[in-house]
């Protein structure tokens, strides 16, 4: 009898002894699979994109001309090229020779110009940009044993690559175009400056709007407010405003701010106004549950030395909850910072060259460059896209450290 | 404290965005919306007039030929781009919403050619197809000899042409919203279509069910839809070497290592054949200005000419580079001059 119940409990014992271990294994299984796809993710963008932080270049000896303003800069690289390679004759391989460097060399050389006005009229050597096809060789993008229209370099011109090289006037460095243009549709001198600069701009306009809004409505609603009907209701509405799809807000965006107040199309200034009314819920939310956790003793105990309802709630509650509300704003904020969808529709998504100065230029933002760069059909904006996006997550990495750096100080358990 | 610092840091950032503003602009940089696929070619030509004039490099967005006009045609002044690009020509209904809202004079400017392409991976055999053989595998009826039509059951390409090889049909192509779908739709599966002479015919008596019959692309999976991303395309062959892509020249000449075209009509998709017309689904690419900006946004006019140069959009040119297919010698003169002529647009 005794013996036939203790073989049932022992089966039973060891059934849940397995249901235990496959949910462990279970569980285990679920994080590795979700860290693999992440490693996969990281690797694969590293991979594809770290050549891009390092940039071919070429040095050429350019005999600058006297008169820095109608000076043909672009013949002044054609020239110096021939004089480098004076067997050239035929006009397909000069033009298959001045395929070697960027576009953009003729600007650079008025840009040196403009930096060194007391070398006009003399020859010197200037750093010139290599264009995308040379560096794609040089890093190694393509290789030298593809066939020819693979690689988009004839075998005269990978010859001359090497000849320059040999002659070292051939340079790999950092890629200063990558940080500090503007967008482009040559790879080469394309850059992100722009799109930093749209992304720091709008979310300061994020920060200032959402951030003091977001305070106060969380303030009043939690200390302030009485329970009635239309408080709650308001709470659902705010809960429902957080699960919105972030284009929606680039619609109301665009009827509001761009069609009824007639602000600029493309500025950041609206952008960022998008993007507050995006992360305002989330603010609120995560700061009333931080004004919450703060325990009703410490409310007690201001107003019972005499403290009014608003200096209870600034002087003591309040500190004790900010750090709460920073991390919910930090997240909120990093979430705006990658958000392309709403910025659709209030037009910055755009080609834009120049560097905005202001919150009224046009401008495009981070998330909204990889959108366009990934359209592209040059090969080497595949490389510029990657790099793209390790910038934003560098920049998404440092906001969410400072969420965790702030929670670790300033958070008090109870 | 903390709390304290947080909102002086708050408020000094706050100000320092606003000082940067300069109040209340003029717009001095030309607008430029519109067409995805000429989206590239007006950003090359925007960047290189704001890098050789002192005006301001022109912003370009890309909204689709539609998009673009609506924007376009929405009315005059400094809220309004002055540009709209299209990859097909403006429509009457367009220009009378435009004329509506008070644009009446316009500039059309013909920029070139795009091909249309369709391709396989290298790592396939290519594939030498004809406009029918295309209308025949896509189509979502097909007609019989009799004037009667069938729900396609093409499974492969052997059903459509005993000629071609037993590999399943499957294509990658553009969604409905993207010019590059109007266009092959036009130009290859309604070319395919009226190969047929009763089509043909059908055409004048009921041109309702001839749009239906060679217009509608079949929704069995044969076809799939992916984005507005070429390059999306591109890999996507690369990955399943059995399928066909649709997408615009410009991205088979720049990823020529990865995939290749199949010829139409027994010509290849080359810059040479889309340039003299030999190759069958080319297009024309379109720009549209409002003159009465002209003059009202500094800048338009040497925009203009910078774009109509030789430089710019000869057979050297630079906007070759980026795949643009010249249109002929005189073409180009003609359009020169009427552009330079501020011509109005009559439709």
């Amino acid at each position: 009898m005794t013996d036939r119940l203790s073989t049932k409990l022992a089966a039973r014992l060891r059934k849940r002894h397995r249901g235990e271990k496959l949910f462990r294994l279970g569980g285990l299984g679920a994080i590795l699979l979700a860290v693999s796809f992440l490693a996969t993710l990281l690797v694969s963008i590293g991979v594809s994109g770290y050549t891009a932080f390092q940039q071919t270049t070429i040095l050429l000896q350019i005999n600058l001309p006297v008169d820095p303003v109608n000076a043909g800069y672009p013949g002044l690289v054609k020239k110096s090229l021939r004089e480098a390679f004076p067997s050239v004759s035929s006009r397909r391989n000069k033009k298959e020779l001045y395929r070697l460097v960027s576009s953009g060399a003729a600007w650079e050389i008025r840009n040196y110009l403009t930096d060194h006005p007391d070398q006009a009229g003399k020859t010197v050597t200037v750093t010139v940009t290599a264009s995308d096809d040379v560096d794609m060789l040089i890093n190694g993008k393509v290789s030298r044993l593809d066939p020819p229209q693979v690689r988009r370099l004839s075998d005269q011109q990978v010859a001359w690559i090497d000849q320059i090289r040999a002659s070292g006037n051939l340079k790999i460095g950092f890629n200063t175009n990558f940080f500090f243009n503007g967008d482009s549709r040559e790879p080469e001198l394309a850059g992100i400056a722009a799109a930093m600069a749209g992304s720091f701009f709008s979310l300061i306009i994020c920060l200032g709007l959402a951030f003091p809004l977001g305070i106060m409505a969380a303030i009043y609603l939690e200390e302030f407010a009485s329970k009635t009907r239309l408080t709650s209701l308001i709470e659902v509405n705010i809960n429902n405003l957080a699960a919105v799809p972030s284009i929606v807000f680039g619609l109301l965006g665009l009827a509001i701010f761009l069609n009824f107040f007639e602000l600029p199309r493309s500025a950041p200034l609206v952008g960022g106004m998008v993007l507050a009314l995006m992360t305002l819920p989330t603010i609120i939310i995560t700061g009333r549950a931080s004004l919450k956790a703060v325990p009703p003793s410490i409310r007690e105990a201001a107003l019972a030395i005499g403290a009014s309802k608003v200096q209870s709630v600034f002087h003591h509650v309040l500190p004790l909850a900010l750090p709460g509300v920073l991390t919910g704003t930090i997240i909120g904020m990093a979430r705006a910072v990658g958000e392309t969808a709403p910025l659709l529709m209030i037009g910055m998504v755009a080609f834009i060259v120049d560097v905005p100065k202001s919150i009224l230029e046009p401008a495009t933002a981070l998330p909204v460059q990889v959108f366009l760069w990934a359209d592209a059909p040059e090969r080497a904006f595949e490389e510029r896209t990657a790099a793209t996006i390790i910038v934003l997550l560098v920049f998404l990495m440092a906001m969410n450290l400072i969420a965790v750096i702030l929670r670790r100080k300033f958070e008090v358990r109870w | 404290m903390l709390n304290k610092a947080l909102v002086a840091g708050t408020l000094a950032l706050t100000a320092a965005a606003l000082t940067f503003a300069d109040v209340a602009i003029a717009r001095d940089q030309i607008r430029i919306v519109g067409s995805s696929t000429v989206f590239p070619f007006a950003a090359t030509v925007a960047e290189q007039f704001g890098k050789a004039t002192t005006f301001k490099t022109p912003v370009v967005e890309s909204t689709g030929s539609g998009g673009g006009l609506k924007l376009f045609c929405a009315g005059i002044g400094e809220r309004h781009p002055d540009i709209t690009n299209a990859s097909r020509r403006i429509k009457t209904s367009e220009v009378k919403r435009c004329a509506k809202n008070g644009i009446v004079d316009i500039t059309e400017v013909k920029v070139g050619y795009d091909g249309i392409v369709l391709a396989n991976a290298r790592t396939a055999p290519a594939i030498q197809l004809t406009l029918r053989d295309i209308f025949l595998a896509l189509a979502k009826d097909i007609p019989l000899a009799d004037g009667k039509t069938l729900v396609n059951a093409n499974k492969t390409w052997k059903d459509v042409n005993p000629a071609l090889p037993a590999t399943k049909i499957e294509v990658f192509g553009p969604p409905p919203t993207s010019g590059t779908r109007d266009a092959f739709v036009e130009l290859a599966m309604e070319g395919g279509c009226k190969s047929f002479p009763w089509i043909k015919a059908l055409k004048k008596q009921d041109k309702k069910a001839y749009k239906a019959l060679c217009h509608t692309i079949r929704e069995d999976g044969a076809f799939i839809e992916v984005g507005e991303n070429d390059n999306l395309i591109v890999q996507k062959l690369v990955a399943n070497p059995k399928a066909l892509g649709i997408f615009g020249f410009s991205f088979l000449d720049q990823n020529a290592d990865k995939v290749q075209g199949s010829t139409v009509g027994g010509k290849a998709p080359s810059f040479e054949n889309i340039a003299d017309g030999a190759y069958p689904i080319s297009r024309a690419l379109y720009f549209y200005v409002k003159q009465d900006h002209i003059g009202a946004v500094p800048g338009i006019a040497e925009f203009l000419s910078e774009f109509v140069s030789e430089s710019a959009w000869g057979p050297d040119g630079y906007l070759t580079d980026k795949g643009l297919i010249p249109m002929s010698d005189k073409e180009r003169k003609d359009w020169s001059t009427m552009v330079k002529a501020n011509k109005k647009l009559v439709m």
